[in-house]
């Protein structure tokens, strides 16, 4: 009888927990949901993200809203778990109006919700990570790759590399071992190396990490045995220190480690510190940006105000500031959406992702939004998701990153086809064709 | 009062080897399907039912099956995960390879791939025992995460070893709502529960259970152990593969190797022991306890703070979560450690003596 009396009581307090939303939903904001790994095995990294896109949102709110309309965030923990990940989505998807867009910070998460976001018509927005495939717009309509994917990482990193040896011949006959997380984040690079290497007669070492990636040892003594030319390197979360730190103890050089665009963030290598000296990664876009305007008028607007996040001394870190680029991007998306639907109107998602379809951040835009000298220009079209494939490498001096090139681009040639041949076995397995040209303009 | 069975005499054979021999338990568990069946469909919203219902039918069934093999039959298995996986990746390659697979015979061949797999690993129990088996059927988790990991076939050779599913369809009907999937959900929990409850009460079951309280003894009285511990992995893993065809198929849509990953193995073991070992009922209990409250103490959290004034952060209310739901399973099995579905039967015996229960 206790426990039924228990049952009960748990149960109306779900019903009334779920209600509340109804009341907030009457004022006029634009909601944008934050899916969190505050807590888990990424949380270290993570959570600056989450810290950034929040602020940004400040910000934005700080600056007058969306040709007035207010941005509001309500963020929802998944720990990196797909499961709890797909909870979350179900949660705050009809929250407050309805959700603009999803930025799920986890792969397994976006292949989920990439089965669902169709029906529930709300983009996807997932830089740098999530299915590489989906810059074709034309096969994902609802997914948005925006500012490049992890076979554009791999590629840049891969031209970085070739550009310190001299020149794409010099590789030949060289060996690169790869050190990656045993999932779909991991795997996802792969093809990108592959094909690259048949080009360029390289060969490719596959180290594969099991989850979380906390055990490596094996690993690096496999490495310390063949002595790879270079070390690539996918990891995220508490597995790229895991890395650096077991690439000291085994005496493999860090300045031939070069991570992709989630391994290369002050949280990885801070413990480490002075030992980590060398260890360089492609940053698509952005990287650490202290001295960026953006960031400053973040800490006078918004940390000043008593109303920031995070701690004060992460903003301008790299993994804020893709927080803080992400939740740009997401804003400027709506922006362009408004011009189209109606200035000072809350768009829907569907509204939003023609928004983000149609983005044209050009230089002069970017920088009046604080963003000089963080991101070169992005425009999307109904074809191509991904708006620009620009990167740069930067190295850890011990203490902080320095740029270590200059702006890389991905090679269209090689990667458009790999984009091409993904989606349409994507569409082939689903059944979906491809979109007419009539359907780009709704 | 109600709750007596006073005055039910049972004049035949058929009716004394009733599933339910009380009346009141036969209207209340008619009611209670009514209420699944009609009720629930219309009242709850697609959250409930996306995010909470169909998960907690799902993992029901799976605690179900994996409790016929470890509550029945006391067979400790760690292996849940890798044959749920089985399951699911079985009957997405049937339905990618064959043409016009229909939804029901693909989950149900995955499930009889699963029942292949976990007979294989089920030979070591005639062996080894208690926590010995354990860790044996741990080594079908890692195989098999390794075998969807590395074999690309079973993936149909995707790049990042992720598979999807879409266009659902039940002999014609499109599964696409969310009232839809539930409902698909519930007809398999049903159907398996029944089977399995009429499989307990027959003389495999017995067997089962001869077998869990004293195989020696068992065997002197002429029972099989090989027999009834491979029928015990047999129907166990069917059914856990049914589930992992559902979980992936119905509730994520998309799944890695992760989704069946230890963790799920561990949880599913956690729900039949806090929902009640050898209990049919002490499966669903354990599976709604462990899927449900956490979601419900994440957001009773923060509506709570806001109650009294108090913002709580996003990750401090993820550790708060985990706290109570910690200290929630130890409350719970120290009052009962038998599980909930014995303190479900406490309650019913003193239904039976109310108004003076002692």
């Amino acid at each position: 009888m206790k426990f039924q009396s228990i049952a009960l009581a748990a149960m109306l307090a779900t019903l009334s927990s779920l209600t509340p939303s109804a009341a907030l939903a009457q004022e006029k904001v634009q909601f944008f949901p934050s899916l969190t790994g505050r807590t888990g095995p990424v949380a270290p990294n993570a959570t600056p993200f989450a810290n950034g896109y929040a602020d940004y949102m400040k910000l934005v709110n700080a600056r007058g809203g969306i040709n007035g309309v207010k941005t509001l965030v309500e963020e929802c923990e998944t720990a990196y778990a797909t499961d709890r990940g797909v909870e979350c989505y179900e949660r705050l998807k009809g929250k407050h109006g309805g959700a603009t867009v999803f930025q799920p910070l986890s792969t397994g998460i976006t292949f989920a919700l990439t089965e669902k976001v169709p029906t529930d018509k709300i983009p996807l927005i997932t830089s740098g990570y999530g299915r590489s495939d989906s810059a074709d717009g034309s096969i994902f309509k609802w997914n948005f790759p925006l500012i490049g994917h992890y076979w554009v990482a791999g590629d840049t990193v891969l031209q970085h590399i070739a550009k310190k040896e001299g020149g794409w011949d010099k590789l030949k006959g060289k060996k690169i071992g790869v050190v990656y997380h045993d999932s779909p984040f991991g795997k996802e690079l792969l093809p990108i190396l592959q094909e690259r290497s048949k080009m360029h007669g390289f060969e490719l070492q596959l180290l594969p990490v099991p989850a979380p990636g906390v055990e490596q040892k094996a690993i690096w003594l496999q490495v310390r045995q063949q002595r790879p030319d270079f070390v690539v390197m996918q990891t995220w979360g508490v597995m790229t220190a895991t890395a650096i730190k077991e690439a000291v103890a085994t005496g493999y050089p860090r300045d031939k480690m070069f991570g992709t665009w989630w391994s290369g963030a002050e949280p990885d290598l801070k413990d480490v510190g002075a030992a980590a000296k060398g260890y360089s990664a492609v940053m698509m876009q952005h990287g650490a940006e202290p001295d960026a305007p953006v960031v400053k008028e973040i800490l006078t607007k918004v940390h000043d105000k008593g109303q920031g996040t995070g701690p004060k001394e992460e903003v301008g870190q790299v993994l804020y500031m893709r927080g803080v680029v992400g939740a740009m991007l997401s804003v400027e998306g709506v922006r362009a959406a408004q011009e189209r639907f109606g200035k000072g109107k809350v768009m829907l998602g569907d509204n939003a992702r023609w928004g983000y379809e149609n983005l044209n951040l050009t230089q002069a835009k970017l920088d009046a939004l604080g963003f000089k000298g963080v991101m070169r220009p992005v425009s999307t079209s109904c074809f191509d998701h991904m708006g620009s494939a620009w990167a740069r490498v930067h190295t850890w001096d011990g203490a902080k990153f320095t740029w270590a090139s200059d702006w890389l681009q991905a090679d269209d040639q090689i990667i458009k086809p790999l984009v091409k041949a993904s989606a349409e076995k994507y569409a082939a397995e689903k059944k979906l064709t491809r979109r007419e040209p009539a359907d780009c303009q709704s | 009062m109600l709750y007596r069975e006073n005055g039910q005499f049972k004049t035949s054979y058929r009716s004394d080897s009733q599933v339910f021999p009380i009346a009141q338990d036969r209207i209340g568990i008619w009611l209670l399907l009514a209420f699944a069946v009609i009720g629930v469909p219309l009242l709850a919203d697609e959250y409930l039912f996306r995010a909470v219902l169909i998960p907690f039918l799902i993992l029901s069934l799976a605690a179900l099956g994996l409790n016929i093999l470890v509550g029945y039959c006391g067979q400790i298995s760690l292996g849940t995960g890798a044959f749920m996986a089985v399951g699911a990746y079985a009957a997405y390659n049937f339905m990618v390879r064959i043409e016009g697979m229909p939804l029901l015979g693909a989950v149900l061949l995955g499930g009889a791939c699963a029942t292949v797999v976990g007979v294989l690993f089920g030979i070591p129990s005639l062996r080894i025992k208690g926590l010995y088996l354990a860790v044996a059927t741990l080594a079908a988790q890692f195989f098999v995460d390794w075998a969807f990991l590395r074999i690309s076939w079973f993936t149909n050779n995707s790049s990042s070893g992720s598979v999807s599913v879409s266009n659902l369809n039940f002999f014609g009907i499109a599964i696409n709502t969310p009232t839809e999937k539930y409902l698909l959900c519930l007809g398999f929990l049903i159907v398996f529960a029944m089977a399995a409850k009429n499989l307990v009460r027959s003389h495999v079951g017995r067997e089962w259970m001869a077998i869990r309280d004293m195989d020696v003894a068992a065997a002197v009285i002429g029972i099989r152990p090989v027999y009834a511990k491979l029928t015990a992995f047999a129907v166990s893993s069917f059914i856990v593969g049914v589930a992992g065809a559902l979980w992936g198929f119905v509730h994520l849509g998309s799944w890695e190797p992760a989704a069946f990953s230890i963790d799920r193995s561990f949880q599913l073991l956690f729900m039949i022991i806090i929902g009640g070992l050898g209990s049919i009922m002490g499966s669903i209990f354990g599976a709604a306890f462990i899927v449900i409250l956490p979601i419900f103490l994440n957001q009773a959290l923060p509506a709570l703070g806001a109650l009294v004034g108090v913002t709580i952060s996003t990750a401090a209310v993820a550790h708060t979560e985990l706290m109570i739901f910690g200290a929630l399973i130890v409350f719970f099995l120290i009052v009962e450690p038998h599980g909930l579905a014995r303190l479900w039967s406490i309650g019913k015996e003193k239904m039976r003596l109310w108004p003076f229960p002692h």
